[in-house]
């Protein structure tokens, strides 16, 4: 089992034309086969796209989501397209009615999140993002721009803010040998789509995931509500082995480090904070990002 | 982008908000002309700093007992003695650190008769995904030792964004804020005013701190820190004027022209690496072995050969660097990509400090041949905790 994807997942690609949007969707198509199914653009519905890595692969495009819904059966889609355009394509996959649009655009405006999380919360579509690599189940389905090497099937769910630092927990749970259900980057913006509780809540219930990998950063308080989130359902005899890790003790205050989202600001998104209360909800966080592997392994040693 | 108090006050009066009349001046030839032609007989005359404090801040230059950086003054000829006083020097306040910040512009301001002092803000609060309202009764101060010591006296209420600032929103800020009379009345106008300037024009911050009733019972924004969203700066030309270059570390800027994230910091160790998270974890495991990183700086996930020399030679341009650490987990980004363009800076600029590069990712095999035919002297590290070791132990014992 998995979570958000698996072999069934019917992949619409919004910015499919583009250089990034082909590049990952090349990437996509080679991984496992990961069911890409069309790519939409408003003005080039009704052309093909053919993949530059051997020219063997294309796909339809659409003149708008739905249409591309309704032609193909995909029940998610991802964004590519640049910032400016790219609240106007989340709100269209929402219009659509896709179950999961995952964005992977960096530097939306957050005013224009504000108003994406609205119409998010009066539909049943799911957004992961912006400003995320993604989602992959190994060799099931790769959406995003995470590299596909990395993954091995097996037993962790991972969450993570960063990007990259999911690659590392990848990576080195790979190297425990121990494996992933399903990494989720769930992005580095204030306003995004998902946050932590969400995936911790799937990763419980999840019969494949026997332990959990949580990576947040300072900014914001997501970390200490999903530490809240353990602590209550933990109570309820729901638990799992977990390991995490947090970004930026020595980050200053006030100063916004690289993601939108990751600022120390009015006192409040440090990480000591994060760290103790996640170690209270009973997470092992390790002190190394090289160590978030090897981390786990011990706490699920005992 | 931040942007100065008086840039604030005619950005938000061109919005309708009530604030006095005021001039920007740049010289102290300046001061009388600018008084002269606001109503007085009072005069405050601010420092226009980006850095909060300024009133309690203290001159580098000045005595202990010289006043601060904000400055009452009773006649014209006060308002140019202070003129005098304050421009060129330094300003030293609780956010601007120990060197301060050079005092280059001064706002002359009519001044007011102040009854009561409050604390308005509106910022994008994360956990509702909301623009929101903070106000306090308690204005005039530090809001962070307010919320510290009395937080109950501090009120946060969110705005759908479909419907706006709505009737029962101003009644609920008003009822917080205790405001009765003409104050409640001008209050009806003034929060709406301040929903619409920061929505349109991409706020990320708009303190108003104090936000005043004066002695006639009338609301004015006394104070008004803006920041902006820098990911909105594209529907936003006419905003870009008022960013104050001088306000600005030279390498940050260096490197927004090539649209890297760059934050600098105090230590000798320059980090290079893809990824905001990484980046900062990068930073945090050179300190967790003994040593402290010189910046911030993530080449993003579409870097190419240009922008990772540019990065390159930010880092080395910095005199406090004794050696640099190179982080790289290729996604998007290509680990060969980022060996040529190491290589590419260091035939530009020279490597005088020792270099750890660390690749893992797309392209990884590739990156660590092109780095290892270069003749270069790099020192290759496994995985973050070996290249942590690595450039600290050889930054030791340069």
């Amino acid at each position: 089992m998995s979570i958000l994807v698996n072999k069934d997942t019917k992949v619409l690609v919004q910015g499919l034309t583009g250089k990034t949007g082909t590049f990952h969707t090349e990437q996509a198509l080679a991984y496992y086969g990961t069911q890409m199914v069309g790519g939409t653009h408003p003005k080039k519905g009704g052309q093909t796209w053919t993949s530059g890595l051997d020219g063997s692969a294309s796909l339809p495009i659409f003149t708008t989501v739905a249409e591309g819904r309704d032609k193909t059966g995909a029940n998610a889609s991802v964004i590519y397209v640049p910032p400016a355009g790219a609240a106007a394509a989340i709100l269209e996959a929402i219009e659509a009615e896709i179950e999961l649009i995952v964005c992977i655009t960096e530097g939306v405006p957050v005013l224009d999140m504000v108003k994406v999380k609205r119409a998010l919360e009066k539909s049943n579509s799911r957004l992961l993002g912006p400003n995320c690599p993604g989602v992959l189940t190994p060799e099931e389905c790769k959406i995003g721009i995470m590299p596909g090497s990395i993954f091995s099937k097996g037993s962790v769910g991972i969450v993570s803010r960063s990007g990259t630092l999911t690659y590392e927990a990848v990576f080195q749970t790979t190297n425990e040998g121990l494996g992933q259900t399903t990494a989720v980057g769930i992005g580095g913006d204030p306003v995004k789509g998902t946050e932590f509780i969400d995936m911790l809540e799937m990763f419980l219930a999840d019969d494949a995931t026997k332990s959990i990998i949580m990576i947040g950063e300072i900014g914001g308080s997501a970390e200490e509500d999903a530490a809240q989130f353990l602590i209550d359902e933990a109570k309820k005899g729901r638990k799992k082995p977990m390991a995490g890790f947090i970004a930026g003790l020595t980050a200053p205050k006030g100063r916004t480090m690289g993601h939108a989202g990751a600022v120390i600001s009015g006192g409040k998104g440090g990480a000591e904070d994060k760290i103790a209360a996640m170690e209270a909800a009973g997470i092992n966080v390790s002190k190394s990002p090289a160590r978030i592997g090897k981390t786990l392994t011990e706490v699920l040693k005992g | 982008m931040n942007i100065h108090e008086h840039q604030a006050k005619a950005l938000l009066k061109s919005f309708g908000a009530p604030v006095a009349e005021g001039v920007a001046i740049y010289s102290a030839d300046e001061a009388a002309d600018a008084a002269k032609s606001l109503p007085g007989p009072l005069y405050v005359v601010k420092s226009q700093i980006h850095a909060g404090g300024r009133g309690k801040g203290k001159f580098k230059e000045l005595g202990p007992d010289a006043k601060g950086g904000v400055r009452l003054a009773k006649s014209i000829d006060d308002v140019v003695a202070h003129a005098k006083e304050m421009l060129g020097n330094t300003l030293v306040t609780k956010q601007t650190g120990p060197a301060g910040k050079q005092v280059n512009r001064l706002y002359i301001e009519d001044g007011a008769d102040i009854a009561r002092e409050l604390y308005l803000s509106l910022l994008v609060d994360r956990t509702t995904g909301r623009v929101a309202f903070v106000v306090s009764t308690e204005g005039g101060m530090d809001i962070e030792a307010v919320a510290e010591e009395t937080p109950d006296k501090i009120i946060s209420l969110s705005i759908d964004p479909d419907a706006g600032v709505t009737a029962s929103d101003v009644k609920a800020l008003s009822d917080a804020l205790a405001l009765t009379g003409e104050a409640r009345n001008d209050a009806t106008k003034l929060f709406p005013i301040l929903y619409k300037a920061f929505t349109e024009t991409d706020m990320s911050l708009l303190e108003v701190n104090p936000l005043i009733v004066m002695d006639n019972g009338r609301l004015r924004v006394l104070d008004a820190k803006v920041s902006f969203d820098n990911n909105a700066a594209f529907r936003h030309a006419d905003l870009a004027p008022l960013r104050d270059m001088s306000e600005e570390d030279e390498k940050e800027i260096e490197a927004s022209k090539f649209d890297l994230a760059y934050v600098a910091l105090d230590g000798n160790i320059g980090c290079m690496v893809n990824g905001a998270g990484l980046a900062m974890s990068t930073m945090d495991i050179i300190k967790l072995y003994g040593a402290e990183p010189a910046n911030f700086l993530d080449v993003g996930g579409g870097a190419t050969t240009e922008k990772v020399t540019a990065a390159f030679k930010i880092i080395t341009a910095d005199p406090a660097v004794e050696g640099i650490l190179v982080n790289i987990f290729g996604g998007i980004m290509r680990c060969d990509v980022i060996a040529e363009g190491v290589i590419a800076a260091v035939k530009e600029v020279g490597l005088k400090v020792p270099l750890v590069v660390r690749l893992e990712g797309t392209r990884v095999k590739e990156g660590k041949e092109i780095l290892d035919k270069s003749g270069l002297n790099v020192i290759s590290a496994d995985d973050l905790d070996d290249a942590a070791q690595k450039i600290v132990t050889a930054v030791k014992n340069a």
